[in-house]
Parts: C-alpha cells; sequence; structure tokens
C-alpha cells in the first residue's frame, strides 16, 4: 500500500479514518485509484471515457457505507474527477467523500469533482463531504465541488459538507432535484480565514408532490475573507422548503447570503432566514465569567457554531 | 470578604454621560446570604456588573479579601472565585447545557452536573444535551444559568433576579438549591438580587438600591417595613389619584 504519515494525515482529516475500513472503498490519491475494494452490495468501477468512479448500491442494502476520499499531494497538481453513485431502491448507505489537499510549493493544487447522485425510490442516504487543506507553500489549495442530485420518490438524503481549514479558493455548485414525498437536507459548514474566498451556489428544485428540502448553512468569516453564499429554493408543486444561513462575521471579512425563493405552485410553502452578524459582546462576557480568557471564548463560540 | 468601597459608575450613552452608581460602599461577609432590592432602573445590575468587572467604574475600589481586584478582567475575577448568574443570560448557537456546565467547571463529573440540573427542575436526560439556541424557553435559560453558577462552588456567587420568568412552581426550588449550596460551604456569600417578596425574608441583610444609590441596609424584618410602608404610601397618595385620573 503506497500509504506515508502524511496520506493519514489528510485520510484523518477528512474521513476520521486511522484505517482502512472493511468494505467499499476508493481513494484516490495525486490522480489515481490506490486502494479499490467493492463489498458484494456495493461495486465500485471506472468510467471507460473519463476519470472517476461509479460507485452502486444495490437495492435493500441496509446499514453500509462506502468511502470515496481523494488526495492531493503533489504540489501543481489539477485533478479533475467524476464520480457517480447510485443508491438503490430502499438502500440505506452512508457515503463518506472528501478531499484533502497538500500543497508545499508555490504552484496551485486543484481538486474539481463533479458528483452525481441518484437515491432510488425509498432509499436513504447520508452524504458526508470533508474539504481540508495544508502546506505551507505559497500555492493555492483550490476545491471546485459540483454537485448534482437526484432523489426519487420517498428517498431521503441529507448532504453534509463541512470546509473548515486550509482551503484557498472554492466554489461549490450544487443542483438537487426533489421527487415525490422525498425529501433532502443540505448541511453547510464553512469557515474561511485569511484572503480565502468560498462561493456556494445551491438550487434545489422540489418537483414532486409533498416533497421537503431544507439548506442549513452556517459559516464563519474572519480576516479578510470572502464568502458568497447564493440558495435558490424552487417549489413546482404542493412542497415545503426551507433556507436558513446563518454567519459570524469577523476582522475585516465579507459575507454576501442571498436566499431566494421561487414559488410555481400555490402549494409550495417556502421560508428563509439569514442572518449575518459578529460575536454577541455578552456571548464573550458569559463565557469569560465562566473563567475563560477572550480568545478561549472566541473559539468555544465558533467552534459550537461549527458543529 | 468582597468590598466596595466608593464606586461610581458613568456610562457614556450615546455622546451624553450618564450616573449609574454613586458612591457605593458595602461589605459582603462570608456565611452570609445578601439580597440587593430596588426600583426598577436602580442600579443592582450595574453592582453585579461592577463586581464581576464587566463594568469598569470611574472611581473606587474592589477588594477580594482585602486584594485588590479593581485591575483584573473577567476571567481573572472569575478565577478568583466570583461567580455571576445574568439577568439575561444569552444564548449559544451550537453549545449544549453539558457544553456549558464543563466550561463552568471543566472537572465536574456526570453525577454531579446530572443532580445540578435535576436541583434547578429539570431533568438531565432531557436537558444535558440541548443545544442552547432559541430552542430553549426563558425559564429554561434562567434554570440553566442557575446551574451553571451552581456548579462553580464559588467564593462569592450573585444570582441576578433568579426568579424572573420562572414558574411559580420553581421559584421555591431554585431559592432551595441556591440555599442549599451555600449553606454546605462556610465561607462562601451568596448575593440575590430580587424583587421576590418570599425570597427576601430568607436573607441575612437586604441592601435597597435607589438611583444608584444604596438607600437603605439591615435585616429583612427592619428593611422591610421600610419598603412596605413606602409602597403603601405611594399606593394611597399619587399612584393611585394619578391612575384613577387617567382612567376617567
Ligand atoms: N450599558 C448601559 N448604557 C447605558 N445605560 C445603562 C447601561 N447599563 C445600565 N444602564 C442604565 O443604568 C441604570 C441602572 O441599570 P441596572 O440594570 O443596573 O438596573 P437594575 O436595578 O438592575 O434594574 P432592574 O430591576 O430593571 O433589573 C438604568 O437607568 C439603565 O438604563
Ligand atoms: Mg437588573
Amino acid at each position: 500500500m503506497k500509504f506515508n504519515s502524511l496520506d493519514w494525515e489528510l485520510l484523518g482529516a477528512i474521513t476520521e479514518l486511522n484505517e482502512l475500513p472493511k468494505g467499499a472503498i476508493n481513494i484516490r490519491k495525486d490522480g489515481e485509484a490506490i486502494v479499490r475494494n467493492s463489498s458484494p452490495n456495493i461495486t465500485i468501477s471506472s468510467f471507460i471515457d473519463k476519470p472517476g468512479i461509479i460507485v452502486e448500491i444495490k437495492p435493500e442494502t441496509k446499514d453500509e457505507s462506502v468511502h470515496v476520499p481523494v488526495l492531493l499531494t503533489n504540489s501543481g497538481l489539477k485533478d479533475k474527477v467524476y464520480n457517480t453513485f447510485i443508491v438503490g431502491e430502499n438502500a440505506d448507505i452512508t457515503i463518506i467523500a472528501g478531499c484533502g489537499i497538500h500543497n508545499e510549493s508555490h504552484a496551485d493544487s486543484a481538486h474539481d469533482g463533479i458528483h452525481e447522485i441518484i437515491v432510488k425510490k425509498g432509499a436513504r442516504m447520508k452524504y458526508i463531504e470533508k474539504h481540508y487543506g495544508q502546506g505551507k507553500g505559497k500555492g493555492k489549495r483550490i476545491f471546485n465541488p459540483t454537485t448534482i442530485i437526484r432523489v426519487e420518490e420517498d428517498g431521503v438524503a441529507e448532504l453534509e459538507m463541512v470546509q473548515i481549514e486550509g482551503v484557498d479558493d472554492t466554489i461549490r455548485p450544487t443542483t438537487a432535484y426533489v421527487g415525490k414525498k422525498a425529501s433532502l437536507t443540505i448541511v453547510e459548514r464553512l469557515l474561511t480565514h485569511g484572503e480565502q474566498k468560498a462561493e456556494s451556489d445551491v438550487k434545489i428544485y422540489i418537483e414532486g408532490e409533498g416533497g421537503a428540502a431544507q439548506i442549513l448553512s452556517r459559516s464563519i468569516a474572519r480576516d479578510t475573507s470572502e464568502q458568497v453564499f447564493r440558495a435558490a429554493m424552487i417549489g413546482q408543486t404542493e412542497c415545503l422548503g426551507h433556507v436558513e444561513c446563518d454567519s459570524i462575521i469577523m476582522g475585516n471579512a465579507k459575507i454576501k447570503a442571498v436566499p431566494e425563493l421561487v414559488a410555481e405552485s400555490a402549494d409550495a410553502v417556502l421560508t428563509h432566514e439569514a442572518a449575518i452578524g459578529k460575536i454577541a459582546g455578552e456571548q464573550l462576557i458569559k463565557l469569560m465569567s465562566l473563567g475563560l480568557t477572550e480568545p478561549e471564548a472566541i473559539d468555544t463560540i465558533l467552534e459550537g457554531f461549527l458543529r | 470578604m468582597l468590598r466596595l468601597e466608593n464606586i461610581s459608575l458613568t456610562v457614556n450613552n450615546n455622546g451624553e454621560s450618564k450616573d449609574i452608581l454613586n458612591n457605593i460602599n458595602i461589605s459582603f461577609v462570608p456565611g452570609k446570604l445578601y439580597g440587593i432590592t430596588g426600583p426598577n432602573g436602580g442600579g443592582k445590575t450595574s453592582i453585579a456588573k461592577t463586581i464581576m468587572g464587566i463594568f469598569k467604574p470611574n472611581t473606587g475600589s474592589i477588594y477580594l479579601n482585602e486584594e485588590d481586584i479593581s485591575d483584573l478582567d473577567v476571567a481573572e475575577r472569575a478565577k478568583k472565585g466570583i461567580a455571576y448568574a445574568f439577568q439575561q443570560p444569552p444564548r449559544f448557537k451550537g453549545l449544549t447545557v453539558e457544553d456549558l456546565l464543563k466550561i463552568a467547571r471543566p472537572d465536574i463529573e456526570t453525577m454531579e452536573m446530572r443532580k445540578t440540573i435535576r436541583d434547578v427542575g429539570l431533568c438531565p436526560e432531557d436537558y444535558l444535551a440541548r443545544d442552547l439556541g432559541p430552542g430553549l424557553s426563558g425559564g429554561e435559560m434562567k434554570r440553566i444559568e442557575i446551574a451553571q453558577v451552581l456548579t462553580r462552588n464559588a467564593e462569592i456567587s450573585i444570582f441576578d433576579e433568579p426568579e424572573a420568568g420562572v414558574d411559580l412552581w420553581t421559584i421555591q426550588r431554585l431559592i432551595f438549591a441556591i440555599m442549599q449550596n451555600f449553606k454546605t460551604r462556610p465561607d462562601a456569600t451568596a448575593i440575590i438580587i430580587t424583587h421576590n417578596e418570599n425570597v427576601l425574608p430568607l436573607c441575612d441583610e437586604i441592601i435597597v438600591v435607589e438611583d444608584g444609590e444604596i438607600s437603605a441596609i439591615g435585616k429583612p424584618d427592619e428593611v422591610w417595613s421600610l419598603i412596605r410602608e413606602e409602597i403603601e404610601c405611594q399606593r394611597r397618595n399619587e399612584c393611585r389619584g394619578e391612575m384613577l385620573n387617567e382612567i376617567q
């Protein structure tokens, strides 16, 4: 196996793994698959015409998980990859994706992932994607994940997207289609600092009657970092949609939050809540009155907020 | 012993300076339970915040066991043994009740944490994992705030209107929890800011704060009769007359 301690460090940061798990897994490092195991219910195969994998989960598969992390340690590498996940009818599955970049050089490293997820009738899926960057080089660590997800009738999907450290530049378009009585929750956690830039653009089309979707975003922007968050909820039939974005702004950072509700049916119920603010003085004082110093109090508030 | 000497506090309110406390002198001795009362806006919370280091007085000094702590910040005073339960505790999205209790006392054992939550009338199973965000009611926040100060077993514990927003069924219980916690620690001092006429008689000493000054200090029966008279008098004279006039 071609793992060194740096690989484990990146893997740990994005998947919390410290050994290879049993079951289905695909680890892509610097543009090639270095580990690939299918399981009886989950097959992982390569695309013929483009880089990337197809992960197929058999119908009725229960309580299994599949890990598909990506590692970039070769500086200056620009890796583009297509991943398709097909979650079979009535399956119940967790997908742990994510990407870690280590860049010590002055050349930019970039990972562009194009993810397509289909959650079939009655299936349940939780998809966790963490992005993490490290390394002292001036070269940027760039992620541009594009996600397209379709949740079919009675399906339940939850996407958790987390980016807490070391990512210089990210543009993240997500498009989702929610079917009849299906439900989709997108949870975003984002921290930017230094001169980082992050842009997130989510569009959810609720197409099926009785469909439900929500976007819950929490972010923190420190220093001179900039964030743009666009979230559109398009209700095309009788449905429930909710957008919530809550941000803490610090230093000279900039945050732009643009929630958008589009009702194309009189039976669509769509709501949004957006708030941007700094840490309240009362919160700091409360924690300091329990013995924390001001920096400790700030860290505690920020950590809690992004949990 | 906690001693406030010649404390005056002026705040800057939209460019205008406003006197809030005027030459406050009090000593709080160990083993005693103090009640601070007085009209709204009189300066009770300001005294508490000045003790905690949240407000910096313009003049005067604060001594804890004869050590001048006037220049210490909030965190340093907390470490010296001062604890303050806020009148309006702030909310924290993402922090749980358990997180906060552990910040209040890092070495707290699970059993004790559960007991404290029970002492303030909440069920640990339901509440320890609850988020301190907008999902908790005002009364629940208040009880958790008190629990948090109780866990600290501080030398000086200040409770700012512990009864405010708390239901009738729970007030007694909260006061009992505060008294219990305080009674087991002979060197501790408890200060309760309150408007509750069932709580004030339980105190060893009552301090009345009005217009930024201490207008009376003494045993509950002495002070209580003074307050009573004043309130009765107001009721009979001006207020009733005025109110009736307005109604007519
Ligand atoms: N930060 C502040 N800026 C301006 N004025 C303030 C500030 N804090 C308090 N005050 C004023 O100081 C006075 C005393 O306030 P304080 O909160 O100490 O009263 P209190 O006795 O605790 O009243 P209550 O019974 O309503 O809680 C009030 O007139 C209040 O408006
Ligand atoms: Mg007050």
